[in-house]
């Protein structure tokens, strides 16, 4: 997708496309280098270097860790759905086989993700059950409906785009097996970010019931989209007993909530503009003053009220979940006993 | 599980208990994926998967460690089957190295006019 000439090349489009990620991978080579003053924990966080599966770590550290990525791989495999949804209805082969590609690279995520999770002493059926029990989150975005195939551009600019802004900084995480699957989860995602520019642009110039319908999904992604980097966790508004210090401290996270989704707002607004899309914000406007864009509130009552199970999709998306693993057990169970009956063949042939 | 990479599970032994009636469902080995991005490189660990037998963790590990050419070459390990050095024993296990530094080129003093050396 990247060959693709109706975006000029040179400018970034994300942040997967910025220096910034290119700072997060170098960052692996000069750490791997550095030397911590001792193999203790602490000595290795403080001298930034990267905690491995089997270092001793504080049991809080381990146990925020299998949350997040736990979190973050059910929002991959979640996310497969709202998308999967217009594999059969893509308006054309060349959109059918890009959504495949895109819905199968969802799944990898899932699995280099939970795969990073079971470094830490979970097993990933655990989590599944956490994930099916409502015990554990995925990202509330995906509670959202995919109501027209502009949904699928607006998904792939928006909330891939929220994604990456996001992810980037996450390649330079302490925990050396998250970060390592995050540099390749990145490089990845910028392929997505683009596909969904390239659906919006193709109809916003197409006809005006093209047009509005790419306009129409952007009017209902734009404000989940924001509210992806969390709730605020700078200032006054900071909300009480969030992850962020902690977070911080242990070099899991880098950057505040607040932070990245103003350098979103300050990254979308342009492309916004060559799209010829009206963001659904009277409030957003420049300001010289602090060099960024402001922008207007976000309905954190909706958030919560989403996260907590009340959105418009959250009962069909873990049933739907749910419907998928128990109807692939019988495939799970015979390769099972394949394997079983391959292993012992001298036991068969003695029988 | 010996772990190199991924340390024993919390609950590798016991198997979940779940509902009477219904057996919980055996999970699959874990295997360690190692690609050769390309001809003159060795293998690199690359992450790890779940799969019953070999022949399948080989297809799953193309499926979800090589979509994109990263490689021309796979291996996968049961990682049951490696065995890793103890970071706890990393000073004493590796210690021997540093007092032998005659081993490296830059112990022996020679005049700094000669070439090639």
């Amino acid at each position: 997708m990247y060959g693709n000439d109706v975006i000029d090349p040179n400018v970034p489009l994300n942040a997967a496309e910025t220096a910034a990620y290119d700072e997060a991978t170098a960052h692996v080579e000069q750490r791997a280098a550095g030397e911590a003053s001792g193999d203790g924990f602490d000595a290795l966080i403080a001298a930034d270097q990267r905690i491995e599966p089997r270092d001793a770590m504080p049991d809080k550290y381990r146990e925020t860790l299998i949350r997040q990525i736990a979190q973050h791989a059910h929002s991959e495999i979640i996310g497969m759905q709202p998308e999967g949804n217009w594999i059969t209805r893509a308006p054309s082969l060349r959109r059918k086989a890009i959504l495949i590609a895109k819905v199968q690279d969802e799944a990898g995520h899932g699995l280099y993700l939970y795969s990073a999770a079971e470094t830490l002493g979970i097993d990933r059926a655990e989590l599944l059950d956490r994930l099916h029990d409502g015990k554990q989150k995925y990202s509330s975005i995906f509670n959202y409906p995919t109501l027209t195939w502009a949904d699928n551009g607006a998904i792939g600019w928006l909330v891939d785009g929220a994604a990456i802004m996001n992810q980037v900084p996450l390649c330079r995480c302490s925990y050396g097996p998250y970060a390592r699957a995050m540099i390749r989860v990145c490089k990845e995602e910028s392929f997505h970010q683009r596909q969904g520019f390239e659906i919006l642009w193709t109809l916003m110039r197409g006809t005006e019931a093209q047009q509005a319908m790419a306009q129409d999904a952007a009017n209902r992604w734009w404000w989940p989209a924001l509210a992806m980097f969390g709730p605020p966790d700078t200032g006054d508004a900071a909300v009480k007993g969030g992850h962020t210090e902690q977070s911080m401290a242990w070099g899991i996270k880098r950057f505040a909530n607040d932070d990245l989704r103003q350098k979103f707002v300050d990254m979308m607004v342009p492309q916004a503009d060559k799209l010829g899309i009206v963001l659904p914000d009277p409030d957003l406007r420049w300001n010289a003053d602090r060099g960024h864009y402001d922008f207007g509130e976000i309905d954190w009552d909706e958030f919560w009220r989403v996260l907590r199970g009340d959105g418009p999709c959250n009962a069909e998306r873990i049933e739907h979940r749910r419907r998928a693993h128990d109807e692939g057990a019988w495939v799970r169970e015979a390769a099972t006993a394949y394997a079983a009956k391959q292993a012992s063949p001298r036991r068969e042939s003695a029988a | 599980m010996s772990g190199a990479v991924t340390p024993p599970a919390e609950t590798s032994a016991e198997v979940p208990e779940t509902s009477a009636d219904a057996p919980a469902e055996k999970s699959w080995p874990l295997w360690e994926v190692f690609v050769r991005g390309k001809r003159g490189l060795s293998h690199v660990h690359a992450g790890s998967l779940h799969a019953p037998d070999a022949a399948l963790a080989l297809r799953n590990a193309r499926d979800v460690y090589t979509r994109r050419q990263e490689g021309v070459s796979l291996w996968v390990v049961r990682a049951d089957d490696i065995t890793a050095s103890s970071p706890d024993e990393k000073d004493s296990f590796f210690d021997p190295a540093a007092d032998k530094i005659y081993r490296h080129p830059t112990f022996y003093d020679v005049p700094d006019d000669v070439e090639y050396l």
